[in-house]
């Protein structure tokens, strides 16, 4: 039971993980960017999802609300910062990215100060079943079904519509894709809003489990979801949501099985797999060999 | 005219690709554009499509300059090109390539019409239609990327050097196909480095040297041309 319950907790964290790490896996197939202000974005999700709680917006708008607000900000961030370098070297944009990060986290601070601030608790009122000795909520539940339906969602886009196929040729050619008559920049415009708007979903999944808001929450889950997507093969999506949920689960069962004066381990057997799998698959558990465009 | 390039001069950085180039192409015309390896026939074709511009110069297509507008609406204005070295989508089936070639198009009926049309002049690109376009092989990209570009229903089809890579018998195929596309009515730009292939399904052509045109004429005369025999028909050809 004990095992069932460290495996539920897993999958929480799992999945805000594979909804960042979609995020940072999207943008880095279509311009080849590892986005290191994506953790910040979510950031700013978990604030204003905050302010919209605090005024008394429910759950549900205030949710539908922030990704909305953080999609549009995605979408100005890629226009002021990354666009302009669309043609520069790519690590001149990798430290732009570095840049937007610090940005955004003291621009937090500024606003709403260093103190972290709490946030409500959602799983007040919510009914709650026992595991064992453990007892579960419902939410907690609900969130992983409604984060592996939000991926689900996304893959079918991806694959099946006329938008989802247009971005998977932009990001394999983008002057071909051109020539087809799409708009490459509202192409890249829509991923980051889409990236954004998961990320600010995952900010509410990660405030359920760990309700504290500061300006630096991103960065810690903004670097495990990177490595989730280099796991699972950055730039192909299934991988970001494998990746995730891999790397969720581990972390989960390490934490559970490790002694608690040990619990640092658990981040290093975090990074060991990374470097097993890189070794074996350099190109990640679902990537592609790299093959060079001529 | 349907297309006139008139003076423009492209660069990469400091490297001066294209200069002071002119031509024309009438409407029902094949043209070509010859010369060797480095001469610039594929930065005129991208100028003209959108994904370069030039310095200076203009481009008229259909009489309205288009050389400052983005590529997608110069393709919606109904010119499309077949890039050099294919650039299909490798990761896409071949359906898909096909769909992202109507990308802009908004008639469902129409375009699975013209679905079934390239299928019916590409046999082999139906059999292999659920395939990712990777694993075809050269020929058949070539034909999925002529059949990528028709699927948007040009007025103007650019091609760059479709033969580039493909064995004797692909060859006569491909250029079999651009005599019928042309006959279907679609206005064709051609690019090539094998001149008398080119100059044999052309109307006329201008030959191209280190970024300038040096010739131009009537395809008859100038595959006869003594100049033209020299530098470009020599022994291979
Ligand atoms: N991306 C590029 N960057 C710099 N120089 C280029 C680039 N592409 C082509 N060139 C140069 O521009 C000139 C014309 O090239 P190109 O248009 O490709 O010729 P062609 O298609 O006739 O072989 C050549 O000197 C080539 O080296
Ligand atoms: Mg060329």
């Amino acid at each position: 039971m004990y095992f069932l319950v460290q495996l539920i907790n897993g999958l929480q964290i799992g999945s805000i993980y594979a909804l960042i790490a979609l995020g940072y896996t999207m943008v880095y197939g279509i311009i080849k960017l590892i986005n290191f202000a994506h953790g910040d974005i979510m950031m700013v999700g978990a604030y204003l999802a905050l302010l919209l709680l605090n005024n008394g917006i429910p759950i549900i708008p205030a949710m539908l609300i922030s990704m909305a607000g953080c999609a549009i900000f995605g979408i100005i961030i890629e226009r002021l910062a990354y666009k302009p370098l669309r043609k520069s070297s790519r690590l001149s944009a990798l430290i732009t990215a570095i840049g937007v990060s610090l940005l955004l986290q003291n621009a937090a601070m500024l606003v709403f100060g260093s103190a972290a601030r709490t946030f409500p608790d959602l799983t007040k009122g919510m009914p709650s079943f026992q595991l064992g000795s453990n007892s579960v909520n419902i939410l907690t539940v609900i969130s992983i079904v409604l984060a592996i339906v939000v991926m689900i969602a996304l893959q079918l886009f991806v694959t099946r519509s006329k938008a989802g196929t247009a971005m998977r040729a932009v990001s394999e050619d983008t002057d071909a894709a051109e020539l087809m008559g799409i708009n490459v920049n509202t192409t890249i415009s829509m991923t980051f809003a889409i990236g954004s708007g998961l990320a600010a979903f995952a900010a509410i999944l990660f405030c359920m489990a760990y309700p504290q808001v500061t300006p630096y929450m991103g960065a810690m889950p903004g670097i495990k979801a990177f490595i989730a997507a280099v796991l699972g093969g950055i730039g192909v999506i299934p991988g970001a949501m494998i990746g995730g949920f891999i790397l969720g689960v581990i972390e989960a069962l390490t934490k559970a099985y490790i002694p608690s004066g040990y619990s640092a381990l658990s981040d290093a057997v975090v990074f060991a797999i990374l470097i097993i799998v890189l070794l074996v698959k350099p190109s990640g558990l679902l990537g592609r060999p790299q093959r060079e465009k001529v | 005219m349907l297309l006139s390039v008139d003076s423009i001069n492209v660069y990469y950085g400091r490297i001066h690709a294209v200069r002071d180039i002119s031509f024309e192409v009438a409407k029902g015309e094949v043209v070509t554009l010859i010369g060797a390896n480095g001469a610039g026939k594929t930065t005129i074709l991208q100028t003209i499509s959108g994904i370069l511009q030039p310095k200076s110069g203009t481009i008229k297509y259909e009489g309205v300059e288009i050389q400052n507008k983005p590529a997608y609406k110069i393709l919606q204005s109904g010119l499309a090109q077949v890039p050099e070295g294919r650039r299909i989508f490798t990761n896409l089936t071949v359906r898909e390539n096909l769909e992202m070639g109507a990308y802009t198009r908004h008639d469902k009926e129409g375009i699975t019409e013209d679905l079934k049309k390239s299928f019916s002049r590409f046999p082999r690109l139906e059999e292999r239609r659920n395939q990712h376009a990777g694993t075809l092989s050269g020929g058949e990209q070539q034909m999925l990327a002529i059949a990528r570009a028709l699927m948007s229903k040009p007025k103007l089809l650019l091609l760059d050097e479709p033969s580039m890579g493909l064995s004797p018998l692909l060859v006569q195929e491909i250029f079999r196909i651009i005599r019928d596309v042309n006959e279907d009515g679609t206005t064709v730009l051609l690019v090539e480095q094998n001149a008398q292939l080119a100059l044999s399904v052309a109307d006329r052509g201008y030959v191209l040297e280190t970024g300038k045109v040096i010739m131009s004429g009537g395809a008859k005369t100038l595959l006869v041309d003594e100049r033209i025999k020299a530098a470009y028909l020599g022994g291979e050809a």
